[in-house]
């Protein structure tokens, strides 16, 4: 009774604005970034606004590693009007494109950014956009304003105004760890504790419009599936099964889920039907099947399978039922994910006993080791596919790392206590 | 005179029959006594024999409770591995003898060490704590009595990396319940 208690309290989001759990430190940018220049935005109301958005938006163009931003300092003016734009300064500071904004209040609770890019070279305008949301989604308005400076510059859909989801585990002495389920802004910060428990969770995933999430956990002592409303808390348990209840996975038109259950003997591969409940088998083999995903069409399912001795990733073609093994590269290839384009999977390779993310192109069949840290695991892709988000060790203590899909950008997100692990990038969000 | 004699004769009738009767109830008496005692010996010879067994049982258990203790309640696998090691059937056997004199329930925690995805290491605990389970019921421990569950590499022995500690998180744990 007592840990039902505890977990409905915790179940209530702790929401801590200012403070981020995880720090980001960029390890390797690209090898020619793009300069450019955010300049503060004005404010168009009385007193300080409520918050620096153009930092929030520098912030996101230089994690990106594909742009390198003027530091304020180095700023000669600071222009939030074309008129008040003089090229000149910029060339000066070799600035390649200038970013103004101007912020404003358009009813006490909804904020209003409107912004301009300039092209420093060609002296014209390139971009000229508009955000509005709730004061209290600043940031996220922010968000909204780099995806699209993002998307204008690179020709590639920006993914900051996006979420995430990942576990961290508070080690106690001589007693149960805590573990957290933690949902937080794209860039770490504005971190929301969903789920504390004394027991393991693991295995955060999203539905496809990023409006619930699944997950597994032990807070019964046997391993268990959850969905969870996040806007509400509302959470239902799907599973209860003997042995394993593991992987969810969302379907990409949201209907139904797969899943790892043991029940039958050894693990494989069961479809839910969210509205009935009702279990298809899909694999039926001795071996291990496990951590599904799903094509991005829906039309077949890759999962991880130690049939042909080591694990190797497989595909299930759900209109034939036919299964054909997808890597041949190396002895270890697990936990596969797919970027929404269908054509870029992500997953643990192992050479010479190490563990790394790696990029394999399912047209031309061709593998890319992305990273070279010994323990890496959990590969998550942002909707864009740009970056890979995974965890890894830097000591003995679990980070979550991020590398793009090119591997020539890499940062990390330490966190300032605990252990961090199991990343899961949203999908886009709807917007309010 | 007559009159008194008769009296007196039937008075010395009257008092045989009495003594007779008297001597007659004794005897049952006495009969019923030594059988009761004699089942009371028995009874005592019983209960000494019922002690004895039960604490010539209970020196077994604390004997069978002993191996296991110096067994131990973990049991170590391999890389990659659910194969039984002869140290690990060697301590199951204790397990296993204590378990078929009463008639507690078991759980048996598979666990792996960190290297290989989380899901995949939970198919690996599984496993082993399958493993485990199975050499119970084929050695007669009934397989209601036996509960199984896999934490993967989530609640490691040791924390760290390398071989000292990856060797103590490769384990099934015995909880006695």
């Amino acid at each position: 009774m007592m840990r039902l208690a505890l977990l409905f309290c915790c179940l209530l989001a702790v929401v801590n604005p200012l403070r981020a759990e995880l720090v980001i430190e960029i390890t390797q940018g690209s090898d020619n970034p793009t300069a450019i220049a955010v300049v503060p935005f004005a404010w168009g109301e009385a007193g300080v606004a409520p918050e620096d958005l153009a930092q929030v938006v520098q912030d996101d163009l230089r994690r990106s590693g594909l742009f390198d931003p003027v530091a304020r300092q180095d700023m000669l003016s600071r222009p939030s009007t074309e008129q008040e734009i003089f090229y000149r300064d910029w060339r000066a500071t070799q600035t390649e494109y200038v970013t103004i904004g101007r912020v404003r209040l358009v009813d006490p609770q909804t904020l209003q950014v409107d912004f301009e890019v300039f092209d420093v070279l060609r002296q014209n305008r390139v971009l000229q956009g508009s955000e509005t949301g709730p004061v209290s989604e600043a940031r996220m308005i922010a968000h909204r304003v780099s995806d699209a400076v993002y998307a204008k510059l690179t020709g590639i859909p920006g993914a900051f105004a996006t979420r995430l989801l990942y576990v961290s585990v508070t080690r106690v002495a001589n007693d149960r760890d805590f573990y957290r389920l933690t949902l937080a802004d794209s860039d770490g910060v504005r971190p929301i504790v969903l789920l504390e428990s004394r027991e393991p969770i693991l295995a955060p995933s999203w539905s496809p419009d990023g409006r619930e999430i699944a997950y597994v956990s032990f807070e019964t002592t046997r391993p268990a599936i959850y969905r969870q409303e996040l806007a509400t808390g509302q959470r239902e348990q799907l599973t209860n099964f003997t042995g394993l209840n593991g992987s969810p996975a969302w379907s990409p038109d949201g209907n139904s889920m797969a899943m790892v259950l043991s029940k039958d003997g050894s693990p494989d591969i069961y479809l839910m039907d969210l509205a009935t409940k009702r279990l298809t088998r899909v694999t039926r083999h001795y071996a291990i099947d496990t951590e599904p995903t799903w094509m991005p069409d829906g039309k077949s399912l890759l999962f991880t399978s130690d049939r042909g001795g080591r694990p190797q990733i497989y595909r299930y073609d759900l209109t034939t039922g036919l299964t054909e093994r997808v890597t041949y590269e190396g002895p270890y290839n697990a936990r596969a994910r797919v970027a929404q384009d269908g054509r870029n999977m992500v997953v643990v390779h192992q050479q010479s006993g190490q563990f790394h993310i790696a990029l394999m192109d399912l047209q031309r069949n061709r593998l890319q080791i992305l990273t070279s840290t010994a323990l890496d695991e959990s590969p998550s892709i942002a909707p864009n596919g740009s970056m890979i988000l995974y965890a890894t060790k830097s000591g003995d203590r679990g980070i979550l790392a991020a590398v793009s899909a090119d591997g020539g950008v890499k940062f990390r997100l330490p966190s300032r206590e605990g252990d961090v692990r199991e990343p899961a990038w949203s999908p886009y969000m709807g917007r309010p | 005179m007559k009159n008194l004699s008769v009296a007196s004769k039937a008075l010395t009738v009257l008092f045989a029959a009495a003594f007779l009767a008297a001597c007659s109830g004794n005897k049952e008496k006495e009969q019923a006594e030594a059988e009761a005692a004699a089942q009371r010996a028995a009874e005592e010879a019983a209960r000494q024999a019922a002690m004895e067994q039960q604490a010539a049982e209970e020196a077994r258990i604390q004997q069978l409770q002993a191996a296991v203790d110096a067994a131990g309640n973990v049991l170590y696998f391999a890389f990659d591995s659910y194969t039984l090691s002869a140290d690990a059937t060697a301590a199951l056997d204790t397990h296993i003898a204590l378990l078929q004199t009463n008639d507690v329930k078991v759980r048996l925690e598979g666990h792996t060490d960190e290297r290989g995805t989380r899901e995949y290491n939970m198919a690996l605990g599984e496993r082993r704590a399958n493993a485990v389970r199975d050499y119970m019921t084929i050695n007669g421990i009934a397989s209601y009595r036996i509960e199984t569950v896999s934490y993967g590499e989530e609640q490691p022995a040791a924390y760290g990396s390398g071989e000292s500690n990856w060797s103590q998180n490769r384990r099934v744990v015995i909880k006695y319940q």
